[in-house]
């Protein structure tokens, strides 16, 4: 069986369409420009280069310095809160435990994880399910769905919250991980990418596939999904980090405490210890550091993926 | 029975596409449409009766001074926070774009602030903008200030703009870059053959060739400030939008009379979210438009 499914390689040639954007998207991030790798560095251009960097490496700092600001006040003591130095005089790790102690930060952290995963893989597999089928099958009604989908773009989520918020009331759906979770679960702007992607999966290849003896479900899963990677993992990117940050709706819809995300749990704490900012930086430090952590390993593949999904959606 | 192998392609296809037309006709359009119903009612969810009141909802909204406050301010934010972002991050990315080595460091550090809780960020912009925050201290150094910022109702909007621009920096750089590196170097080459300054260049040939990227991210900006709550619940005093409703947008509105407000005013928060949603939409409209315009000219 898995013979089969091993694909010759003058297929492979022919399926490099699809994946061609993203490589040249790839060289974009990460290419120096043309017009400035050709000409000769000259003494003029090299000190120009230089002034440049300067320029440009005191921007980055200062990008970033919010966040060295945020970790050196959530290493001071209360009562060194305000000194202006940028190492602690006394560092402690008080804060972290204090902050460790009087929240539920573990459970929030679980619980975002528990809904940003789940979400993205729902979203991975319907989104590419849908933009699959609008892009591969003609069938009576396929622009009308299409059409339909596309047009819940235009609605900001703020106008679907509150009847969102009646729909759990009425459904029992409030304060649990699906009450969370529901509105995102597939989204309109996924679909559109995946279809967007999936067009670029030649015909004849899903022709090849159904002579074989495939079916279609296996096609789309074998055949198809594999060949559109990139946009599928710049999907699930893009919607574990907006499910990770989201704020308004799991604000909205939770009601204890263990239940809230991260975003929800740090914005209670923060401003129920309104002036013990020692500990509002420590929480915030505990909210920030692991996704920093993670976007330095994986960079490269973030930074593209976000690229990606903002210019095809 | 037997089914044609077209009917049988079909089915499949309704099958494949059942879930997710449910989920958006169930999770999506429906509630559109509730959103709209609801902004014609006097709606308390606790309360039984939810009375029909017609336009009554949107009557009120015209003469509620923190409606219009709020609608000032939101396009506030989209009317500094999106030029002041867009020139940003054009000069940034062009200055990317011409740097030969560094170019991935550069990237993590304009990029970090994008992919971080506008919650958290939100807090520890907070605490510079203290009035005994890092903020006043340094410009105290140089004999400045002290300035109120999150406090002062003329200035706090702008602050928390500044921490908005910030965070979507990083973003709007790479999609710039994306765009940038899209405009053949050739073009540029003859045009300085042709003896183009520097300037010349960028406003002659690299700043036209951008439009497509420049309506994209325009639009993207507009409609993301036009719902602008989290950095205005995390930031401004009390998280209300204060101080004097100088904060306040039209979403951290809507949030209020929803969900704080005794007895909540959902219908009314609704008649606002569809101010919003129209805004949206006539924006939606006119990108489109600037779209097909381009195309039709290529």
């Amino acid at each position: 069986m898995s013979d089969s499914l091993s694909r010759p390689t003058s297929m492979r040639a022919q399926i490099a369409a699809p994946v061609a954007d993203v490589s040249t998207l790839d060289e974009v991030l990460s290419r120096p420009h043309a017009v400035a790798a050709g000409r000769r560095m000259n003494g003029r251009r090299r000190a120009a280069q230089v002034l440049l960097a300067l320029i440009l490496l005191i921007g980055g700092l200062g990008m970033i310095f919010p966040f060295v600001w945020m970790v050196v006040s959530s290493l001071k003591k209360a009562q060194d809160i305000y000194t202006l130095s940028l190492i602690p005089p006394s560092p402690t790790l008080g804060n972290y435990q204090e902050v460790l102690q009087k929240t539920s930060y573990v459970r929030w952290f679980v619980n975002s994880i528990v809904v940003a995963t789940i979400t993205t893989a729902s979203v991975a597999f319907f989104d590419s399910l849908a933009g699959y089928t609008l892009a591969k099958f003609r069938f009576p009604g396929a622009n009308i769905i299409f059409i339909l989908i596309l047009s819940t773009l235009m609605v900001p989520t703020e106008m679907l919250v509150i009847p969102w918020y009646m729909m759990s009331i009425e459904l029992h759906w409030t304060n649990s991980y699906w009450g969370i979770m529901f509105p995102g679960v597939i989204s309109a702007f996924g679909v559109f990418l995946m279809r967007q992607f999936f067009m670029g999966v030649p015909n004849e290849l899903i022709d090849a596939a159904r002579l074989d003896g495939f079916s279609e479900f296996r096609i789309f899963w074998k055949i198809a999904m594999p060949l559109v990677k990139p946009a599928l993992a710049a999907l699930c990117i893009f919607t574990f980090l907006g499910n990770w940050n989201a704020y308004i709706w799991p604000l909205i819809v939770i009601r204890s405490e263990e239940m809230r995300t991260l975003p929800v749990g740090i914005a209670f704490f923060s401003s129920e210890s309104q002036s013990s900012f020692h500990l509002i930086m420590a929480a915030a430090s505990l909210a920030t550091i692991p996704v920093i952590i993670i976007f330095i390993i994986f960079q490269r593949q973030i930074i593209k993926g976000i690229a990606l999904a903002g210019l095809k959606g | 029975m037997s089914l044609s192998l077209q009917r049988r392609r079909w089915l499949w296809a309704y099958a494949f596409i059942a879930i997710p037309l449910f989920f958006f006709l169930f999770v999506r359009i429906g509630p559109t449409f509730y959103a709209f119903w609801m902004s014609l009612h006097r709606w308390d969810p606790i309360a039984l009766d939810r009375p029909y009141i017609g336009l009554e909802n949107y009557r009120n909204l015209g003469g509620d001074e923190v409606f219009w406050k709020s609608l000032r301010n939101t396009w506030i934010y989209v009317g500094v926070g999106v030029p002041a972002g867009l020139i940003l991050s054009l000069a940034i990315a062009l200055g990317l774009q011409r740097m030969i080595r560094f170019t991935g460091f550069f990237r993590v550090l304009y990029f970090l602030p994008y992919v971080t809780s506008l919650v958290a960020v939100g807090w520890v912009w907070r605490w510079m903008y203290m009035p005994n925050g890092l903020f006043n201290d340094l410009l105290g150094g140089i004999g400045l200030g002290p300035y109120a910022w999150l406090g002062s109702p003329d200035m706090a909007i702008y602050a928390i703009i500044a921490t908005t621009v910030w965070q979507g920096l990083g973003f709007q750089i790479i999609i710039f870059l994306a765009g940038l590196e899209s405009i053949p170097g050739d073009y540029l080459e003859a045009a300085a053959l042709d003896g183009a300054g520097g300037w010349q260049q960028f406003r002659d040939v690299t700043f036209p060739l951008l439009n497509p990227t420049l309506v994209f991210l325009v639009v993207t900006g507009v409609i993301s400030n036009l719902q602008v709550f989290t950095q205005v619940r995390a930031m401004s005093s009390q998280g209300t939008g204060g101080p004097l409703n100088s904060t306040i947008s039209i979403v951290l509105y809507v949030y209020q009379q929803a969900f704080q407000a005794l007895p909540s005013k959902m219908g009314y928060a609704s008649a606002m979210t569809v101010v919003l949603f129209a805004m949206i939409l006539a924006i939606t409209i006119v990108q489109l438009k600037v779209l097909s315009r381009d195309t039709s000219n290529e």
